[in-house]
């Protein structure tokens, strides 16, 4: 295992009866980073995110948690630990302020800082107002933001945090990644869960893509999209009688054969920079009318796509 | 370690007390129904029932209190069930707190809303006719023992709240359990008039040894060991249960 790793976790196995939940899955997230786990439902994220936070033994591997071994020193660890699942676990009936006030109590903070960490936290989290009225009156966006702030009430160096947006409006998932990317720029190591690639893409240093309980792929954004494939410019014609000019016209553009799809021409190139420009230029110069012209990246939709021959939301098997 | 575990018990009883003062509807469970009960039986059943030595109204009110006190900890259940399913029991166990807390805090606050049940019923039996036949230290001497009786349910309760798949199976298996036992006994029918297989159950049945317990500290009735017998009993019921419910809350998690 590397050093100074906050998350290292290797050969981790769990199975319930005949399933195999996790099959010899390695994981590392330097400190400071966010690590994404991606996967369908049923994959076995939350399986691994209950072994590293000491919620479920593992049957086989090891791992350790800001350096504290997962098995053997698990009540150590839990003190360096914050968690928030993917039911927004807070008591409807309890005020959001009570609810924090609780959580910092059961941390065993010192006497008053459990009131006033719930103050500061009720007011970076944007439910100051709230703080005050029972839980069962909240959105389901706040209570998404309550309980990620009662996973920050001791300060953990290390939040899990299991499908954090899963059910939430667009406008509230972009505030708690607002958030999230906050704790990460103060050095909190996070390990997000997530089945949306585009939350794995925008929060993740790194990610590693979990199929059947066994890590498929592992990288940085940018790299798991260079497995299936680079960049390609994508050229509508305004006459599909037009394609063979357009594509002789590009020659000196694309960095592989272009393929037709009706009037649509995509073409595999090598970079991004200056390529829109060039290809416009030979264009206009052979005469050919173009309609539309833009950059298209692979996204991480493709990426599952062609590691596991399935899209990342179908194939539910059932609950983890 | 031991002052942490007895202040995050604390932290969670005081978390339960306000559920009850906040949602009202709960407290119905602890006032309203029991004395339900008691009008139901003293005046239905009352009439058809002979209860040699004693009218039917201080026959039935140690019964109907040892019964009542079973059933005081389905709210331990049935939070228990909703903590779980809303995934707070994971949250728990990720803290660093004592692992015997979130149960141990549950089967407190049911101590008091117990002590609550205790109070109305009385109440209400003395004003239709009950009357105590005992000294005052007997009478205390006996809701003590009610309270260690539904302390030591609570526990079953929190093991059936541990172990049921939702807040309204932890409820039915409750009904399943406790009813048999508590009407299969002592409490509301002399076990005399029952069918021989019936009456043997009835006997070795802790809830007779306990109602019988409670006759004896109330209305005189001759004790014999089922004072000391219940005591046993609730001890014993607790211990297994606690050890029973403490070993599953290690291992639960969100269903």
């Amino acid at each position: 295992m590397s050093e100074g790793a906050a998350i290292e976790a290797e050969g981790l196995v769990k199975s319930y009866g005949d399933v195999r939940a996790l099959d010899g899955v390695d994981l590392t997230a330097p400190a400071g980073t966010v690590l994404g786990l991606l996967g369908p439902n049923g994959a076995g994220k939350t399986t691994a995110v209950r072994i590293l936070t000491t919620l479920l033994p593992a049957d086989g591997g090891r791992a350790r948690v800001a350096g504290i071994d997962v098995a053997t020193e698990a009540p150590q660890l839990r003190r360096r630990i914050g968690l928030a699942g993917q039911y927004a676990a807070v008591d409807e009936n309890l005020t959001g302020f009570e609810n924090l006030q609780m959580v910092g109590q059961l941390y065993h903070l010192p006497k008053g800082e459990p009131k006033a960490r719930a103050t500061e936290l009720l007011e970076r989290f944007d439910l100051e107002d709230a703080g005050g009225r029972l839980v069962r009156t909240y959105s389901g966006g706040m209570r998404r933001r309550l309980d990620l702030a009662a996973a920050l009430v001791a300060r953990p160096p290390v939040l899990f945090l299991d499908e954090p947006t899963t059910g939430l409006d667009p406008r509230s998932r972009i505030g708690l990644w607002e958030t999230i990317e906050g704790r990460v720029a103060e050095g909190t190591t996070v390990l997000l869960t997530t089945q949306y690639l585009d939350e794995a893409d925008r929060l993740a240093d790194r990610i590693s893509v979990i199929d059947h309980g066994r890590v498929i792929a592992e990288g940085t954004s940018d790299e798991l999209k260079d497995q299936v494939g680079g960049e390609a410019l994508e050229v509508t014609l305004e006459a599909a009688g037009q394609a063979e000019a357009a594509v002789a016209a590009l020659d000196g553009v694309a960095s592989q054969r272009p393929e037709l799809d009706g009037i649509v021409l995509r073409v595999p190139v090598a970079g991004r920079k200056g390529t829109i420009a060039a290809a416009v230029q030979r264009l206009n110069d052979a005469g050919v009318g173009i309609d539309d012209i833009s950059m298209h990246r692979p996204t991480l939709d493709d990426v599952f796509l062609t590691l596991t021959g399935h899209a990342a939301e179908e194939d539910g098997e059932g609950e983890e | 370690m031991r002052a942490s575990a007895i202040s995050d018990t604390l932290v969670l009883a005081k978390r339960n007390f306000l559920r009850i003062a906040r949602a009202p509807d709960l407290l119905l469970a602890f006032t309203v129904q029991p004395i339900m009960f008691v009008l139901l039986f003293a005046y239905v059943f009352g009439g058809a029932i002979p209860t040699p030595g004693h009218s039917y109204i201080d026959f039935l009110i140690p019964g109907i209190l040892v019964q009542t006190m079973a059933f005081g900890g389905f709210v331990t259940a049935m939070g228990i069930a909703e903590d779980l399913r809303k995934g707070l029991i994971d949250r728990f166990r990720s803290l660093p707190m004592s692992r015997a807390a979130v149960l141990a805090g549950r089967t407190l606050s049911d101590i008091a809303t117990n002590l609550i049940s205790i109070t109305v019923m009385l109440v209400v039996g003395i004003i239709i006719g009950f009357g105590f036949e005992s000294t005052f230290l007997h009478v205390v001497a006996g809701i003590l023992l009610l309270l260690l009786f539904g302390y030591a349910f609570s526990w079953v309760f929190a093991f059936i709240g541990l172990t049921s798949s939702s807040p309204e199976a932890a409820q039915s298996l409750g009904f399943i359990i406790i009813f048999p036992l508590t009407f299969v006994s002592s409490a509301f029918v002399p076990p005399e008039t029952m069918p021989a297989a019936l009456q043997w159950f009835a006997e070795i049945n802790p809830f007779s040894t306990t109602v019988n317990a409670i006759r004896a500290l109330f209305i005189g009735d001759p004790a014999g060991n089922s004072v000391w017998g219940a005591v046993a009993w609730s001890l014993g019921i607790a211990a297994v249960f606690a050890f029973l419910a403490v070993a599953r809350y290690k291992r639960a998690v969100v269903r």
